[in-house]
């Protein structure tokens, strides 16, 4: 039992602390805030802060000792969740690559006004030393042999026989044996452009030395063979030089990436003055 | 208790409108609340203090509290003075007036002062009048208080005794 005395004294302390949180609960401090509010704030964010640090100290222990079970098997999950993300972000950069040659292939298809039937390349040439590609199109779709096969960028081929139903084979540019009638958009000097196997894979040739052909030059085609359609990109003249005989030296780099070939176009115009192809005879029924 | 400080108030707030440069010359409730520190101790002194103070503070109009803080230290001072020492004569009643009323307001001064952030004001000539006219009241009162009840006792006495030799 507390002494009268102390009990008077608790009692003064009391009753003047109460009218000091009366007084600070009216007195605003400087920054316009009442005294009582932010002494009590102050106080107590100190106290919430030694207490927000004992609690994270303690689940700090807990989860980085106590609480470790499953932590190996959540570790390989997540792995193999990041795996799979890594796959399924390839595919769809992959997909992402594929519009954007989508894209400019049926931008190509709207501009040119030949009839053209986009085609997709489905495997490579089979044989080293021949540049020729498959595409997934054939005589069902009407191909048909000597069609040209032109990309955005410029002239991709032509198709060479036989045609199967659903699939057909494409001559490149780059192929020894292939040749287009080209000429030099600039001075309109015309020759003959054809594969080859060294480093630069195509050279133009009979092109006069007093031809106008300098470096740089745009080669298109002249559509004089009837196969390939007048004015497509074929390549650019990489060097031009005067021949010891009456045709110039030219090596042209060609306009299309011949490496990287995925969707093609086929210009759906036969060739002109080309064996048309016959479609085999139905059964029981004359071939025309 | 309650009647006095009642009184006092009543009194302060609709007669003693005097001012002397701006200062009131009498505080009542002062006084009541150190009558009733020295006649019925420290405890009775501080809960008089508290709550004649508050209640001046709240009818006064400014930050209820400052007069309540002030009243309750001078009302539990003069009840712990009054129990050590022999306060029965008027002069030392009259000493313990005048100090409590300087003690009184220096420490409202000092609290108006903190709250409003600027210097301690005081008039001193308006202070020592008020503790002299204080201490005045406050004798005057306890004479009252302490001779009062006789004499009303003694008149009575007398008219009895008048009334039975008559008969």
């Amino acid at each position: 039992m507390l002494d009268i005395r102390q009990r008077t004294g608790y009692l003064f302390l009391s009753v003047m602390l109460g009218h000091l949180i009366l007084i600070s609960a009216q007195v605003q401090s400087r920054a316009g805030v009442p005294v009582l509010e932010s002494v009590t704030f102050g106080v107590f964010s100190r106290v919430q802060g030694a207490t927000a640090s004992l609690v994270g100290s303690a689940r700090g222990g807990w989860d980085n000792y106590v609480d470790l079970r499953d932590v190996r098997a959540e570790n390989e999950a997540l792995q193999k969740q990041l795996g799979d993300l890594e796959v399924a972000m390839q595919q769809q950069r992959a997909l992402a690559s594929e519009a954007e040659r989508l894209r400019e292939l049926l931008k190509l298809q709207k501009i040119t006004t030949l009839p053209t039937l986009a085609a997709e390349v489905i495997a490579g040439n089979p044989i080293p030393g021949m540049q020729t590609v498959t595409i997934d199109r054939g005589t069902a779709d009407g191909v048909l042999p000597n069609m040209a096969v032109i990309a955005p960028k410029g002239i991709v081929g032509r198709i060479v026989g036989p045609v199967a139903s659903n699939a057909a084979r494409v001559q490149l540019l780059i192929d020894r044996d292939a040749a287009i009638g080209a000429q030099a958009e600039r001075s309109r000097s015309g020759g003959m452009v054809i594969g080859d196997d060294a480093d630069r894979p195509l050279r133009m040739d009979l092109v006069s030395n007093l031809a106008d052909v300098q470096q740089g030059d745009a080669i298109v085609a002249s559509g004089v063979d009837g196969i390939y359609p007048k004015g497509f990109a074929v390549g650019t003249v990489e060097s031009s030089a005067a021949g010891t005989r009456l045709h110039r030296v030219i090596t042209v780099r060609p306009a299309v990436d011949f490496s990287s070939i995925e969707q093609v176009l086929v210009v759906m115009v036969p060739a002109r003055g080309a064996t048309p192809f016959e479609k085999p005879a139905a059964p029981g029924g004359s071939g025309k | 208790m309650l009647l006095a400080l009642a009184a006092a108030l009543a009194v302060q707030t609709t007669l003693a409108g005097l001012s002397h440069g701006g200062a009131t010359l009498v505080n009542l409730v002062l006084v009541a609340v150190v009558y009733v520190g020295l006649a019925f101790g420290p405890v009775m002194g501080l809960f008089a203090g508290s709550v004649g103070g508050l209640v001046q503070d709240a009818l006064a109009g400014g930050i209820i509290g400052i007069g309540g803080f002030s009243k309750t230290l001078v009302g539990f001072l003069v009840g712990v003075l009054g129990a050590q020492f022999i306060v029965a004569q008027p002069l030392p009643r009259f000493v313990m007036f005048v100090g409590a009323t300087i003690v009184h307001e220096l420490c409202f001064q000092a609290l108006v002062a903190m709250a409003e952030t600027r210097g301690i004001r005081l008039q001193y000539s308006a202070l020592l009048t008020q503790a002299v006219i204080n201490g005045v009241i406050g004798i005057v009162a306890f004479q009252l208080v302490e001779v009062g009840p006789g004499l009303l006792q003694r008149r009575r006495a007398r008219g009895a005794s008048v009334s039975r030799r008559r008969y």
